[in-house]
């Protein structure tokens, strides 16, 4: 595949980012903040996706989707992080669509349509330490009558409280370390047996920790194979992986963008601050990071896209060098800013903040790193 | 069989028929590489024969037109022509300057008289080119320079003197800049070729920090030049000159590290096992090196159809050279007290250190990093000021 989008991609970008700047730009990131809203983002705004066709951006067509793929729905994630539009894209329309797809006829039926609408979220309970560690999960799902018993802790689940469904990802067999035995399960979030605790985000998103405490699911709520959950595990996190690099491909080229138009206007010593060589070799270089990471991003969507077997180490490396590039991107943007970019009535500091979560959100670039490693033989 | 898949069929049995078989084996230093010229000496029967038949062919230069020694390849082509010789193993024929510099400049600004004499003789590795640039008062200003020649009707008197020029002393002709005019500075450099064994030109090589002396000192003194011995016309040679700096950028760029997208620290699993925090160094080298080759796809995919800003080759000459840089230093940390060794014969003469340091130049030659960085900060983020 060649690396320029093609004339259907352009035009779906430009689509999104009319849409994005116009329904969900920045002054409706802090509208929804700075009422305290207990679900981090307007059910309004979702609806509105689905008018958009987004929420169905990777549902095959058959089943009423737009049936497009990871590059596609990057496009859609770099307009929502250059806007910082809060919305639970990422995880209803990329991760958990990315698991339904891989679940059988009925439960597909059961969540399309409501996704589809712009009606359903779904949240992702995978994290049980502080860290990504996907493979240490501990939480139990015992057998039990015709289904399973599910006990144990979960951490980060975004968009927890406002989900109507989560996919949990339990250990059926083997110990915490191990890739065999793990099962991803459908758990109705009113189900007997789980609580949950929400707690705002620095970004002001909304993350629930969860506890599961004995609750029964049937075994139609098996998503995949039981003990063989890895595997589709691993695609709903490399789904959400490309997802989140792309969104910060958005994050760090809203902050830069901003920052270079700072630095082309700001005066101090009687000239425009962007004629200082200092500055200028930093702007460059970030510049070159930015495009970096824009591009690798790219190659790991349409790896993803081609079934590629390179994709997961591609995956990774995206998310490291999209995470290592945002982060400097918006740590430029505060210092360059100077004073007005500690306030919190600039935008700057909402991209350093959305950044820092989303750094961490299915690994962060250490870890992908390390796996980059591990995936090259070292 | 679209006709793109039957041109790579085509190229395919090509080269199956006419690589020999040693030229599908990595070249394992300079001396396995092929420069053409007069006073090249093959290294074996099959590097002379490999050449050979790729210049009857057109594919020592197969974008070329097939007029000029090309084989007229489309781009797509060139790219699966390029594709089936890296799954094969192929060497490259012939390297050259003329292929990597002159030759597109003369593509551009050469009249068709031109066109046919030089990039025919390039094309058929007759004739090894040098680059006459830099001065030693004209380094990254190099619109500087002070190299004169002087009118004398049908031909020009040039003196003066080059520094950093590649290869100078095995070379047979040069392309120079030489200002013809002193009262203007953009407007008075005009792009001469000349023979090197005209009277009056001798060189001496610069010896360099890796030991090794790929560089000269050349020096002109009363060379008599004849006036269509001129690219483009008289004083508007660094309109040329930039066009071809463009093209040397472009092609250090691609110097990113020579072992593509395969990871070193495969080889030096043992060493990185004991030693994490140089793993950890790797790892994110090789973040950096996957990314920088999905640039570089990205790169060339959006300057094919003209989407690249022209200023963008200056990027990629920043990145890859910086990169490339880290690459060696990453190998001396390693290779431990082994990648000491300077002369020895397990070290092969001291390959990894002089390597090591040869790379230095890498952000250095064809405009620095912080010239890169200029033109970046100025022509693509336009950013204000002088």
């Amino acid at each position: 595949m060649a690396m320029t989008l093609n004339d259907d991609q352009i035009m779906l970008r430009e689509s999104a980012k009319d849409f994005m700047a116009s329904e969900a730009p920045v002054t409706h990131f802090r509208k929804y903040r700075d009422m305290g809203c207990k679900d981090g983002f307007s059910h309004g705004l979702w609806k509105q996706f689905a008018e958009m066709g987004f929420t169905g951006i990777l549902i095959p067509e058959a089943e009423g989707g737009m049936g497009m793929g990871h590059i596609e729905a990057g496009i859609v994630l770099e307009e929502i992080g250059r806007n910082l539009s809060p919305s639970p894209f990422l995880t209803t329309s990329v991760a958990a669509v990315e698991a339904l797809k891989l679940a059988d006829k009925a439960m597909r039926e059961r969540w399309f349509p409501g996704i589809l609408a712009g009606e359903t979220v779904i949240a992702l309970a995978i994290e049980e330490g502080i860290k990504h560690r996907p493979e240490k999960i501990a939480c139990k799902a015992e057998r039990s009558g015709n289904g399973f018993k599910l006990s144990g802790q979960k951490q980060f689940v975004i968009h927890g409280t406002s989900s109507d469904m989560l996919i949990v990802a339990a250990r059926t067999a083997g110990a915490a370390g191990e890739t065999d035995g793990l099962t991803l399960f459908a758990v109705d979030k009113d189900a007997a047996g789980l609580s949950m605790e929400a707690a705002r985000l620095v970004d002001s998103a909304m993350a629930a920790h969860v506890t599961l405490d004995g609750v029964h699911v049937d075994a139609d709520a098996v998503i995949g194979e039981v003990d063989g959950g890895w595997s589709v595990l691993g695609k709903v996190l490399d789904a959400g992986r490309a997802g989140a690099a792309a969104e910060m491909v958005g994050v760090g080229s809203g902050a830069m963008d901003m920052t270079f138009e700072y630095l082309k206007t700001r005066k101090q010593f009687d000239r425009v601050i962007g004629e200082f060589q200092a500055l200028q070799h930093r702007a460059a270089h970030l510049y070159g990071e930015m495009e970096g990471a824009r591009s690798i991003v790219l190659k790991a969507q349409s790896l993803l896209d081609e079934g590629h077997a390179k994709a997961e180490l591609y995956v990774a490396a995206a998310k490291a060098k999209a995470g290592i590039a945002c982060n400097l991107a918006v740590r430029e943007g505060v210092q360059m800013h100077g004073g007005i970019g500690m306030t919190d009535e600039y935008d700057i500091g909402l991209y350093m903040k959305r950044d820092r979560s989303l750094n961490e959100f299915f690994g962060d670039a250490y870890y992908h790193a390390d796996r980059v490693a591990t995936m090259n033989g070292y | 069989m679209s006709d793109l898949e039957s041109f790579r069929a085509e190229a395919r049995a090509w080269l199956e028929e006419n690589c020999p078989p040693e030229m599908r084996t990595p070249a394992k230093g300079d001396e396995d590489i092929c420069w053409g010229g007069r006073n090249f000496k093959f290294q074996s029967e099959a590097q002379k024969l490999w050449m050979e038949r790729c210049a009857a062919k057109g594919y020592t230069v197969p974008d070329w037109p097939k007029a000029y020694g090309g084989a007229g390849l489309t781009p797509q082509e060139t790219k699966v022509l390029r594709q089936e010789m890296a799954k094969l193993g192929c060497r490259s024929p012939l390297n050259s300057f003329g292929i990597w510099m002159l030759g597109p400049a003369l593509l551009k600004f050469g009249t068709e008289e031109q066109k046919v004499h030089y990039l025919n003789q390039i094309a058929r590795g007759e004739i090894r080119w040098c680059q006459g640039y830099s001065e030693p008062g004209s380094g990254s200003d190099l619109v500087s320079m002070q190299t004169y020649g002087e009118d004398k009707g049908d031909h020009w008197v040039v003196n003066g003197q080059k520094i950093w020029t590649s290869y100078a002393d095995k070379a047979d002709w040069i392309f120079c800049l030489v200002r013809t005019d002193k009262t203007n500075k953009y407007q008075g450099i005009s792009f001469l070729l000349f023979d090197m064994e005209t009277p009056g030109v001798s060189t001496k090589p610069i010896k360099l920090i890796s030991g090794n002396s790929p560089f000269c000192e050349t020096f002109f003194d009363n060379v008599v030049v004849p006036k269509h011995q001129i690219v483009g016309e008289v004083n508007r040679g660094w309109d040329v000159a930039k066009y071809l700096l463009g093209h040397e950028r472009e092609m250090i760029s691609g110097m990113g590290g020579d072992g593509g997208v395969t990871s070193i620290g495969a080889a030096m699993k043992e060493v990185l096992a004991q030693e994490p925090v140089l793993r950890a160094q790797m790892a994110l080298f090789d973040v950096d090196n996957l990314t920088f080759r999905a640039h570089g796809e990205r790169f060339m995919d959006e300057w094919k159809t003209g989407k690249a800003h022209p200023a963008y080759s200056n990027l990629m000459k920043y990145v890859g050279t910086e990169l490339n840089k880290k690459r060696n230093e990453l190998i001396m940390s390693i290779g431990g007290s082994q990648a000491l060794e300077w002369e020895s014969e397990r070290s092969n003469g001291g390959s990894k250190a002089r390597n090591w340091l040869r790379t230095k130049a890498n952000s250095i030659e064809g405009g620095t990093s912080e010239v890169m960085l200029n033109v970046v900060s100025k022509r693509i983020l336009e950013m204000p000021g002088a």
